[in-house]
């Protein structure tokens, strides 16, 4: 592999990082935070998604368009909470997996209802349309480089809030030891409600940024719904920082990994064999991280202190 | 017999073993089809409740041994083996060294640690199985020729697979019943109420909840053989983690840790998957809300409405 292509592949993974990280970072939060196990916040990606498409054709401005459909995805996390999932905050485990299995079924299906099971797309906004050179023969799109650079804002606007304001710090306090947080008078619904809310929001902006660059459809939150667990579980449950680490280094190990692999195969074992396994092994690398990481670190890379 | 769940069990087994005959009768034979999924949903889902039900180890991974028993029969056809005992025997090592390797990764953990890593191994399963290009990938395989015992059709669809498939699910019922009657299975239910009392007790959690682990593979591998055999089909699909949900739904439907639960969950969800499909083409909008429902008012399951105070084992 040249070294150009492996730069874009470099870049490729960071930005599928970044948004793997704003996606673990609401699913982590609503886990350390609540204890709850949430399946449907990948549908909360897929529903950004359509809301960017749908906007955008209500008012043909993608800038717009983003800033309703995180309003929006904010306002049905909320719905979603105060509906269902408060219900849920002192049940098992095996509860929420089913209601929120539940929730899944019916997003997934309501999107084919409305829009169809066709995959649809939304062009990338025209301020952000261009190429840019990196060096002498490589351009790269400047919408995935403006999605890493929002991804690393948000990260570092959440490190920010949560470390160093006082909201920040209940939320710390309440992934310990919620009890005493609201026996020392904290609204701890409201706190949870708020942490939903914006985990909800970020998976929104995720689907949001993703739509210019991937396939709009029924279920595309399902898949990398089980990708931010892998990230989850490599960061340590409940940490941001770990969350973040951890989507890097998934999203630059599958990028790579899927173009390096049949390379790689293909040194050990004749082509015919090798275009098999190099895909499959691909696919599996993510996983074979986690189980290593896990051998070695049970709770993860940057394990949340004192979280559940 | 003074326990109501053998008498809702013996009823269960003995109208399915008439039903084909009376719905071939009556002109609805093709409702035998949707008895033999609901049987082989009910077989790996009571392979499941021992470890949720019984173990209290959540696992959304469960239907990647569904889906290694169903290649190893695809698999093993293309390579020219077709007695099935031989094609079972394959099915139950393969899964069950799947299962002691990834069990004894993910028993290193417990609560959501376990259920999420049972996913993520569950889709490695899953891609695994899509990218095996000489069978079909993500299209899945027709299988042409089918297993066969000892040269007769009678695990076919040409023979008597319905009878076959009942057989299994009986042997299974039972199997699960001695498992959560043995000195095994309460040490299980006692690691699952408290562990750290069961450890101090002397017993190694661990190598109690791997041995489940492993004997819910192997039985979860048998049903899909049998679902390959039986849908003359293979496809990546059987081991989406979607599956391991369904398997889920059936046993918290059914009633968790209950003797009958698995088997009347499985009946009760594909029929109701099934009529709500005959109304409704989109019947997801229905089944989803629904399911959302029963977690927030229905505790117990429907074995509870059937026989009162026998929730099973140690509940």
């Amino acid at each position: 592999m040249s070294f150009t292509l492996f730069l874009i592949q470099c870049l490729n993974g960071l930005q599928y990082g970044t948004m793997l990280f704003l996606i673990a970072a609401g699913l982590t939060l609503v886990f350390g935070v609540m204890g709850f196990i949430n399946l449907a916040h990948g549908v909360q990606y897929m529903v950004g998604a359509y809301l960017a498409f749908a906007y955008l054709h209500l008012t043909g401005s993608f800038w717009i368009a983003a800033l309703l459909s995180m309003v929006t995805a904010l306002v049905f996390g909320l719905a979603l909470e105060f509906l269902v999932f408060r219900h849920l905050y002192g049940r098992d485990h095996l509860d929420q997996v089913l209601a929120t299995f539940g929730i899944i079924l019916f997003l997934n299906e309501l999107a084919k209802v409305i829009f169809g099971p066709a995959t649809l797309s939304i062009p990338v906004p025209e301020l952000l349309s261009g190429s840019i050179p990196l060096t002498a023969e490589l351009r790269y799109p400047v919408y995935r480089l403006a999605t890493i650079g929002a991804g690393i804002a948000v990260a570092g606007l959440l490190y920010i809030v949560v470390s160093h304001t006082r909201v920040g710090m209940l939320i710390r306090a309440g992934a310990t030891t919620p009890q005493m947080v609201s026996a020392l008078g904290v609204n701890i619904e409201r706190l949870f409600m708020i942490v939903f809310g914006v985990g909800a929001m970020l998976a929104g902006f995720a689907g949001v940024i993703a739509a210019p660059i991937f396939a709009i459809e029924p279920g595309m939150g399902d898949n990398i719904l089980i990708v931010a667990f892998v990230v989850i579980i490599i960061g340590g449950i409940g940490s941001i920082r770990g969350a973040f680490l951890a989507g890097l280094l998934v999203g630059l190990i599958d990028t790579l990994g899927r173009s390096l692999a049949t390379m790689a195969t293909a040194s050990v074992f004749p082509p015919s064999m090798a275009d098999q396994i190099g895909p499959a092994l691909a696919s599996m690398l993510i996983y074979i991280l986690m189980a290593a990481i896990l051998i070695f670190r049970p709770k993860g890379l940057l394990p949340a202190k004192g979280a559940a | 017999m003074r326990d109501r769940s053998l008498l809702v069990a013996g009823g269960i087994f003995a109208l399915l073993l008439i039903a084909p005959g009376v719905l071939d009768a009556t002109g609805q034979a093709y409702l035998t089809g949707l008895l033999m999924k609901a049987m082989l949903l009910a077989i790996a889902a009571m392979a499941l409740d021992l470890l949720v039900g019984q173990g209290g180890m959540i696992s959304l991974g469960h239907s990647a041994f569904v889906g290694i028993g169903a290649y190893v029969l695809a698999i093993g056809l293309a390579a020219g083996i077709e007695n099935i005992l031989v094609l079972l025997a394959i099915a139950l090592a393969v899964a069950g060294s799947f299962a002691l390797v990834t069990g004894a990764l993910a028993l290193r953990t417990s609560g959501v640690y376990f259920l999420m890593i049972t996913l993520a191994f569950g889709q490695m399963a899953y891609f695994t199985l899509t990218s095996l290009a000489a069978y079909g990938g993500d299209d899945g395989l027709t299988l042409w020729s089918l297993a066969t015992l000892f040269g007769s059709n009678v695990a076919q669809n040409a023979g008597h697979i319905y009878l076959v498939i009942l057989a299994v699910l009986v042997a299974t019922w039972w199997l699960v019943h001695r498992i959560g009657q043995s000195r095994f299975g309460r040490v299980l239910r006692a690691a699952r109420d408290n562990p750290e009392r069961a450890a101090v007790m002397g017993f190694s959690v661990f190598r109690y909840r791997l041995t489940a682990y492993v004997i819910a593979g192997m039985i979860a591998s048998v049903a899909g053989l049998l679902t390959a055999q039986q849908n003359e089909f293979v496809s990546p699909a059987l081991a989406t983690w979607q599956h391991s949900g369904d398997l889920l739904v059936i046993l918290v439907v059914g009633g968790l840790g209950s003797r009958n639960g698995a088997l009347l969950g499985a009946l009760f969800i594909v029929a109701a998957q099934e009529a709500l499909g005959a109304v409704l083409p989109e019947w997801r909008l229905i089944y989803g809300p629904l399911l959302v429902g029963v977690v927030l008012f229905a505790k117990g399951g429907l074995n509870s409405l059937l026989a009162p105070g026998t929730a099973g084992p140690g509940r």
